[in-house]
């Protein structure tokens, strides 16, 4: 059933050519269960584009989806130029995956994953060698390519997952959950190595739960929630869509923090920790209104932040029990 | 490059995978090979006395002629079930869903598990038919025609088994579960003319293992090693064969392309 075409702002950033993937009106559902109603994306090439989510959201259904998994029950949908649903041999010759479960033969050693790659992509046994040898070079694997996958550390079986998933060169890549299960340390590794193929012109998809991850590393993010893209820019432009930021009060004197409480009023008590929280985008000109409030009622706080909106208070606010309209939209289905 | 170029070289590339699987652990392949030598020894050396006068044979001799080409095609029963374990197990790993996002042949994934597979049958084969030889098993009829003929038969079974146990392991969730479902491909051979004749079966269940597929299979291959009559039972399995390669094939590739969960 062909959903119906959104008139969003595709036009609008007049790079129409040059989408690496898009969809328009993705829809998939498991059996009674609607896991993506109707998600429209468009990444430019050479972009990181991260898919922003609670578990359960639809991420990883929407990565498998896009790199031929699994098929879509609607949407018009294409990567890498060519159309999911007519070509998907041609999708994935241009595409390399790294799903979240390890995707790495455990019983063969890390070389010989590489070269079973380099065998699959049809390279010659030299230029097969050539590519494992510099890409188990590149991810610090050299050590233990002669070991059996399955005796891998966490992290260093994503970097052969991701080894294999560079031989042969893709253009697209899709990562789902890169760095899930990793130690920080192994975390900023793979940080490290997602930039780089950025650099080398590499279009990357990635899905992630760590606002931390999509904000280091993303031109664009979209929130999915619930099956649905709840918001999606830049991750500045995400925070400047929620009012989350606020300026806190802190005070030491139980009794102070009583009377404050009662004179603001409009505030948000945090009795436990004895502030208060007074909503403010905080400009200066808010500041300073904020604080002639202060004087003239004569309240004075032991200590004031200034909290700007991070990615923390979008996620919340967007994927929050509190975003409920979500749930009646899914009744009415 | 051509489908047909690409399906060869990447059911080769498979292929290659699953015999490096079967030289690094090879404890699943030679696990599978005490079965039936176990059951030889033990109709032979254990049973074998009275056996053989159930037979209407002479001696042990006799007995170990009569139960060597049953044992053989109970092998490949063995070596399949192990197939499907090994394709339960596989389809767990990430790495086939790697492959599916690949540009490859779609089937190469299961022919190299096919190939693999009938490759270590006959290999078992070869095994079994050296303990057979030595504790006194002899061909007593066959000539090279005949011999070509058995080896053919026994891949033919073989590709056959395989392909349904591939089906089987697609479908089984877990080794356990494989291991079950594959069951049928060891017992069968068991519910056969392997041991006893049919005709020393009880009347009601003569039907069933006259035209189940191993014994005309075991009925073709003793008449072609030994001399005896192989009647209809040549066609009979080639049928089989042929059914069974083809419904295997079938089942298993259309669950094998069905979406993932």
């Amino acid at each position: 059933m062909p959903s119906p075409v959104m008139p969003t702002s595709k036009r609008a950033n007049g790079k129409d050519g040059t989408a690496a993937v898009s969809a328009v009106g993705l829809r998939k559902s498991y059996g009674e269960r609607l896991v993506l109603d109707g998600i429209d994306l468009r990444i430019p090439a050479g972009s990181v584009f991260a898919l922003l989510g609670p578990n359960g959201a639809g991420k990883t259904t929407a990565v498998k989806i896009l790199s031929t998994l699994i098929t879509a029950d609607a949407g018009d949908l294409r990567v890498g130029g060519h159309d999911l649903a007519a070509d998907p041999q041609a999708v994935r010759a241009a595409i390399g995956v790294t799903g979240q479960f390890s995707a790495v033969d455990g019983l063969i050693t890390g070389e010989e994953n590489m070269l079973l790659m380099a065998d699959l992509h049809h390279l010659s046994r030299a230029e097969g060698r050539r590519s494992a040898a510099e890409l188990l070079e590149r991810f610090d694997l050299t050590d233990a390519a002669k070991k059996p996958a399955s005796t891998y550390s966490g992290g260093m079986k994503r970097r052969l997952d991701l080894a294999m998933t560079l031989v042969g060169g893709p253009r697209i890549i899709f990562l789902d959950e890169p760095t899930t299960g990793l130690d920080p340390r192994s975390r900023h590794n793979m940080w490290g190595i997602i930039r780089g193929l950025v650099s080398d012109g590499v279009t990357v998809f990635l899905t992630t739960q760590y606002l931390e991850e999509a904000d280091e590393l993303a031109d664009r993010i979209a929130v999915l929630n619930d099956g649905r893209i709840a918001a999606e820019g830049s991750a500045e432009e995400l925070k400047r869509l929620i009012p989350g930021g606020h300026i806190r009060l802190r005070f030491t004197d139980p009794a102070t923090y009583q009377s404050a409480a009662f004179a603001l009023r409009e505030v948000t008590r945090d009795d436990e920790a004895l502030a208060l929280q007074i909503p403010s985008g905080g400009s200066q000109r808010e500041l300073r209104s904020i604080l002639d409030w202060l004087d003239s009622a004569d309240i004075e706080a032991d200590e004031l932040t200034v909290h700007t909106p991070d990615l923390d208070d979008v996620f919340f606010a967007l994927t929050g029990p509190a975003n409920i309209p979500n749930q009646t939209k899914e009744d009415v289905r | 490059m051509s489908s047909l170029s690409l399906a060869v070289r990447d059911s080769n590339t498979m292929l290659r995978r699953n015999l490096l699987h079967a030289r690094r652990y090879p404890s699943l392949t030679l696990n599978l090979l005490l079965t039936p030598i176990m059951l030889l020894l033990l109709f032979v050396y254990i049973f074998g006395d009275v056996m053989s006068a159930g037979i209407g044979g002479a001696d042990r001799a006799d007995y170990i002629a009569y139960i060597v080409p049953g044992i053989l095609m109970l092998t490949i029963g063995g070596t399949t079930v192990g197939t499907a374990v090994s394709i339960s197990m596989d389809m767990t790993e990430g790495i086939i869903a790697r492959f599916r996002t690949m540009a490859i042949h779609r089937g190469s994934v299961l022919i190299g598990h096919v190939i693999g597979s009938v490759l270590q049958s006959i290999m078992s084969v070869v095994f079994v038919g050296a303990v057979a030889l030595a504790i006194g098993f002899r061909s007593t009829d066959a000539m090279i025609l005949e011999w070509i003929l058995a080896i053919g038969l026994l891949t033919l079974v073989a590709l056959a088994l395989t392909w349904i146990a591939v089906g089987m392991g697609l479908v089984s969730p877990n080794a356990e579960a494989a291991s079950n479902n594959a069951m049928p491909l060891i017992l069968l051979p068991l519910l056969s003319s392997a041991f006893i004749p049919v005709d020393t079966m009880p009347g009601w269940f003569q039907p069933f293992a006259e035209y189940q597929p191993f014994t005309p299979a075991i009925e073709t291959l003793r008449g072609l090693l030994l001399g005896t009559e192989i009647g209809n039972n040549g066609w009979l399995v080639i049928g089989w064969c042929l059914v069974l390669a083809v419904l295997g094939y079938l089942w298993s590739s259309s669950v094998f392309n069905r979406d993932q969960k």
